[in-house]
Order: structure tokens, then C-alpha cells, then sequence
């Protein structure tokens, strides 16, 4: 079995994130990234299913600019066999993503595509679902648990109500929660090693793909800000004030 | 043109949260038709009959529907979009794993969760777990578009009398299959529209703990709700988890206790009107979204909490 990994470079989850003051975006320069943090999921459970013998190879495919590549070559220190990194500059869309992802499914054939179920700087939630309709391929979204069958998967998801359990025939797509797994990290062995593994890189506008924004970004603002509260000195205060001043109780 | 939502039940009633994404779809246009699919639905297409805003309902009824596989959901949808210029679903997970399906068949770049509608092609939504809003306008021929619910008001549920239509169903994938749902029953209000919602983080320690968080919600009448690493840690049920990657919740009170207050968590909280926060670091982040911050040990704040709103006896209901 074959394992194609889709992996998103964005803005490190522990940087707050400050608005641009022109209104154009968020400030990104000199700013930390990092791997979109369930695409660390994806990559580990795929990972693990070649451990246990189920996976011959793991491909990690990024698409973005040049430093996109530092994810793919994380992918590649934690144990996927080789990358494929698709250049284009600016912001891409998801339907985009999952155009070229298309693309790329059609070159590699893999019989499994995992990705993150949201990437956490546009919170689209979207790519995932998306290539499973551009490729009619069945898709187990929010996985929290994957069992691996003959030639299916057995796919616990989180919902809203609680937790639903459904089986997709391979090929298909799984977008991860980040309770999959505990991600491990790369040993420095494993990071020289990964410095030899191939990366292969494809201009996106080499794929035939129609990747023009749709989406307009009009302007970004900050969220309007609360305004400061108080610190209470016990709990006699809070429940007084929670009653005669704010009055929800 | 007209906008088509796509209706959120269980095949027995409306999830409430579809009325709210009612309310969004007609501000984007008010002939409104409402897609329902599932099996034996005739009192889910009913009761949308009756919701004043909603001007034809489309049933779709087959076996085939029973689970909202969103392979089948999304053939069904594009059989019947032809006409519509918006196609609209509320941005929980029923909505999230739908629409984007829908949207890549119409080769058409979604817009998630918005949170307000500025005009029919123009919204506001949140991004970087809602550290910024972003007004993005869609230059799509139709487009597909998934409300945070929380943002709008319910739409009313009666006055109404839209005419229902059914129509066949499509083709069902063979290609997945559904299992089981482990759903997670309570008479206590719903996390997303619950007025008073309590939540409890690693703070709390165990699940065991957790009672302290229930007393307290029994007596507030409140939703329970936790941070992710409460759920992680299994002290509670993922469908509890508020935030980026969980629910969001906007109730007249938060009451946050043993919960930092990590952005991501805040994502899902900060629109509260009144939030509170119990939490023995007088540094933690969640103070500086709280109207009330309580510095203390919340094991000896909580129960007395209790026994001072035991005191009270006009806790509203
Ligand atoms: C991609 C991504 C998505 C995420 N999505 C979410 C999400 O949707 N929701 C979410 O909640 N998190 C989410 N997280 C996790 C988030 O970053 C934090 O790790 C998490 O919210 C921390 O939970 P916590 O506040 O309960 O735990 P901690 O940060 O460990 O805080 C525990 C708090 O309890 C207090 N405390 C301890 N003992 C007591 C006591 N006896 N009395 C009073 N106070 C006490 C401590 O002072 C501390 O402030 C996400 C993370 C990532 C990377
Ligand atoms: N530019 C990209 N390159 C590689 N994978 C991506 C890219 N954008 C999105 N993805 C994948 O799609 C998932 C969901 O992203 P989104 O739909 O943007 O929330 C991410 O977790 C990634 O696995």
C-alpha cells in the first residue's frame, strides 16, 4: 500500500498572530513556522501503518512557496520515504490544493491520501473533502482512529454528537484530528537522514490546473477587542456581581 | 436567483442550529428553498414548511440517506442546485463534511463559517482561530458558503406553510459504508445553545472531578463544556470540547474554570456576553477575556460557588 501525505506549512500555533496594518493580511515575516499541526497527525499514523507492515512507501506533498519545503523534509525526518513539493507563490485556495493534489494522486496512485482535517491559519476545512469529490474517492473526515482492513479502512470520527464509525474501500481520503495520535518527533540521526531522501519539485503551473483566486480578500481586521474586566476577591463577590450587575444568574 | 440551504436533522426533527443558518441564508436571499434529504423524514420537511422564511422545501427520501454519508448527500445536492445561485449548510460537522464536496463537484471555492453576510456576495469570517476577520468577496458563479451558526439568530418555526416537493434520490456510493454512532445522550441543554455553559480544564485534574463541573451546571441549568486537553486527557467526551477545533459557544454566561486560556480555546468562547474564569495562576491568559476572574483554587471555589447560588433562589431557568 501506498500513502500519500499532504502537508501545510503555516504560522507556528503558539505565535499570536498580529493583523497587518494596511488591512491586507497578517504579519508573517520573521514570524515562525511550522507544520500545520494535524498534518503532524497524518503523517505519524501513516508512519505507523508502515511500521506495522501495511505501507510500502509514504510521499509527503506540500503545495507553496520555496520554504514550503522545510515541511516535507519534517515529513521526511519522521519517517515518510520521499517528497513532492509543488511551487507557486501566494495564497492558494483549497479548491486549488485540491486540483493540484488531483494532479499529483493521478502521477503517484496511492491508495490512501491523508491530510489534516483543517489547516489552522484560513480554517477552511476544506482540501480533504474537496480532492475526495474532484477524485470520487470515499472520504473519512475528523479521524480520532484508523483500522486498517484488507481493502478498506475501519474510521472512528468525531462529531458533534459524539463519535461515528464508518468503512471506506481503498483508495480513499482520511483528514485527521490531532487526537489520532501523539506525534513523535525527529531524532537528529533521522534528520541527517532525511537531508539524503529525495524531494522532487514541480512548478505548479506545469500541472495544467486552473489555480487563480476566486476568493477576493477585501481586507483583514483585528476582531473587535473585550473590554477589560475585573478580578473579584472571592467567590461572595462573583456571585453578587454575576447577579445584581451583569445579571445572568 | 434563489439560495438553497441544506438542512442539519436527525430524520425525526431539525437540529436547531439549521434555524439560525436559515436566518443567514435569507439575509443573503430571501427566496429561500430548503433542501432536506434523509429517510422518513415527513415531519423534518414538515416542520420546515412552517418556518416562515423558508419558501419550498425539496425533500429527498431514501434508505440511502439515513446516515448523511456526504457522498451521497453531495450527488443529491447537485442534482437539485441547477437553479440556485448560493448553496448554504450551518459550519458543524454535518456542514463541514458536506459542503466542500459540493463545492469542489460546482468547481466552486467555498467560503467557511462565516460570521456576518455584508451582501449577497460579501462576508465576514473568522481566520487564525478567529485572531483576525477577513472580508472576502466571491467571484464564483455560485457559491457555496457554511454559516457559523452562533453569528445569527434562530429563525421562527411557525407561521409558515412553503409548499413541499419531493424528488428522486440519486445513485449511492458503494464505496463507503456506515457503522455505528456512538451518540452521547443528556437532558442537560445543548453545548451550542445552552445560555449558561461551564467548562473545566486540565485543571480539574481527573474526570472524576468533573461532578464539582456538573453540580454546578445542574444548578445553573448550563451546558458542560472542556478544553481540548481535558478531553485528551479523557476526562470528558470529545463532542464537549469548545474551540478552534471544537465547538464554538456564545451563551449569555462562560463560566472557564482550570482552563489557561490558549488561543485556540478562546477561539471558541470569547464572543460569550459574560465570561468567568476560576484559575489559581493570576497570570493565565483567560483573564484577560474575563469579566470576572476569580484567582483561587477551584476545588474550594466550586463548592462553595454552589452553596452561595444554593443561597439565591431566583436562578433564572
Ligand atoms: C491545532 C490546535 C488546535 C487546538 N484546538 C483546541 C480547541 O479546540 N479547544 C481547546 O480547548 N484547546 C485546543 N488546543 C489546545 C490548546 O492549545 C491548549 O493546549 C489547551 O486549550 C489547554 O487546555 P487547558 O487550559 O485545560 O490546560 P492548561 O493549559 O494546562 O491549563 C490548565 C489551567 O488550570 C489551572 N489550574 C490547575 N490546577 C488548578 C486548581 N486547582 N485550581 C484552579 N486552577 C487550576 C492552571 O493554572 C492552568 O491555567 C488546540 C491546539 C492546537 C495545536
Ligand atoms: N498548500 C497545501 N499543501 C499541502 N497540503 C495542504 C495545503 N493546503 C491544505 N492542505 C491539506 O489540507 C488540510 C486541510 O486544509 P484546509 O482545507 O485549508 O483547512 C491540511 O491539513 C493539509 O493536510
Amino acid at each position: 500500500m501506498k500513502i500519500l501525505v499532504a502537508v501545510k506549512r503555516v504560522i507556528d500555533y503558539n505565535v499570536q498572530v498580529r493583523v497587518k496594518e494596511d488591512g491586507t493580511g497578517v504579519v508573517t515575516d520573521n514570524v515562525k513556522m511550522s507544520t500545520n499541526p494535524p498534518d503532524d497527525n497524518a503523517i505519524e499514523e501513516a508512519v505507523k501503518i508502515k511500521e506495522s507492515g501495511k505501507a510500502k512507501e509514504i510521499v509527503a506533498v506540500t503545495v507553496g512557496e520555496e520554504k514550503a519545503q522545510e515541511t516535507v523534509r519534517k515529513a521526511l525526518a519522521v519517517g515518510a520515504d520521499r517528497g513532492i513539493h509543488v511551487k507557486i507563490d501566494g495564497i492558494i485556495e483549497p479548491l486549488a490544493v485540491s486540483k493540484i493534489l488531483q494532479k499529483i494522486v493521478d502521477k503517484e496512485k496511492p491508495d490512501l491520501v491523508f491530510m489534516g482535517k483543517q489547516a489552522i491559519d484560513d480554517d477552511c476545512n476544506q482540501t480533504g473533502q474537496m480532492l475526495g469529490a474532484l477524485l470520487n474517492w470515499p472520504q473519512a473526515t475528523f479521524a480520532s482512529k484508523i483500522e486498517v482492513k484488507e481493502n478498506s479502512l475501519e474510521v472512528t470520527r468525531e462529531v458533534d454528537e459524539g463519535l461515528e464509525t464508518i468503512e471506506v474501500n481503498t483508495p480513499a481520503i482520511v483528514t485527521c484530528d490531532l487526537r489520532l495520535n501523539e506525534p513523535r518527533y525527529a531524532s537528529l540521526p533521522n534528520i541527517m537522514k532525511a537531508k539524503k531522501k529525495p524531494i522532487e519539485q514541480i512548478n505548479a503551473s506545469d500541472l495544467g490546473v486552473d489555480t487563480n483566486s476566486r476568493i477576493e480578500v477585501i481586507k483583514v481586521e483585528e476582531p473587535p477587542k473585550r473590554k477589560a474586566g475585573i478580578k473579584v476577591a472571592n467567590v461572595e463577590e462573583l456571585v453578587q456581581k454575576l447577579k445584581n450587575e451583569a445579571k445572568v444568574i | 436567483m434563489s439560495a438553497l440551504l441544506i438542512a442539519e436533522h436527525n430524520n425525526k426533527e431539525l437540529k436547531p442550529f439549521t434555524l439560525n443558518a436559515i436566518t443567514a441564508a435569507s439575509q443573503i436571499d430571501e427566496d429561500l428553498h430548503v433542501l432536506v434529504i434523509g429517510h422518513n423524514l415527513d415531519e423534518v420537511a414538515k416542520s420546515i414548511s412552517q418556518i416562515p422564511n423558508v419558501k419550498k422545501v425539496i425533500q429527498i427520501d431514501n434508505e440511502i440517506y439515513e446516515n448523511y454519508l456526504a457522498e451521497n448527500f453531495a450527488s443529491a445536492v447537485i442534482k437539485n442546485a441547477e437553479n440556485y445561485s448560493h448553496i448554504v449548510c450551518s459550519a458543524n460537522t454535518f456542514g463541514k463534511n458536506l459542503m466542500p464536496r459540493i463545492a469542489a463537484l460546482l468547481d466552486t471555492s467555498q467560503i467557511s463559517d462565516i460570521i456576518k453576510v455584508i451582501s449577497s456576495d460579501t462576508f465576514l469570517r473568522p481566520i487564525y482561530a478567529g485572531n483576525a476577520f477577513a472580508t472576502v468577496k466571491s467571484n464564483d458563479k455560485k457559491k457555496c458558503i457554511t454559516i457559523r451558526p452562533t453569528s445569527f439568530d434562530p429563525a421562527p418555526t411557525s407561521g409558515g406553510s412553503a409548499e413541499i416537493v419531493k424528488v428522486d434520490a440519486g445513485e449511492a456510493n458503494s464505496n463507503i459504508k456506515f457503522i455505528k454512532r456512538e451518540e452521547i445522550k443528556s437532558d442537560r441543554p445543548e453545548l451550542g445553545t445552552a445560555r449558561v455553559v461551564i467548562s473545566g480544564g486540565r485543571g480539574m485534574q481527573s474526570g472524576e472531578n468533573f461532578k464539582l463541573i456538573t453540580a454546578v451546571a445542574d444548578k445553573l441549568n448550563a451546558a458542560i463544556g472542556a478544553s481540548r486537553a481535558a478531553v485528551d486527557a479523557g476526562y470528558i467526551t470529545n463532542d464537549h470540547q469548545v474551540g478552534q477545533t471544537g465547538k464554538v459557544v456564545v451563551p449569555d454566561l462562560y463560566i472557564a474554570v482550570g482552563i489557561s486560556g490558549a488561543i485556540q480555546h478562546l477561539a471558541g468562547m470569547k464572543e460569550s456576553k459574560v465570561i468567568v474564569a476560576i484559575n489559581k495562576d493570576g497570570e493565565a491568559p483567560i483573564f484577560s477575556v474575563a469579566d470576572y476572574g476569580l484567582e483561587a483554587d477551584l476545588f474550594e471555589a466550586l463548592p462553595k460557588f454552589l452553596e452561595e447560588l444554593n443561597k439565591l433562589n431566583t436562578i433564572q431557568k
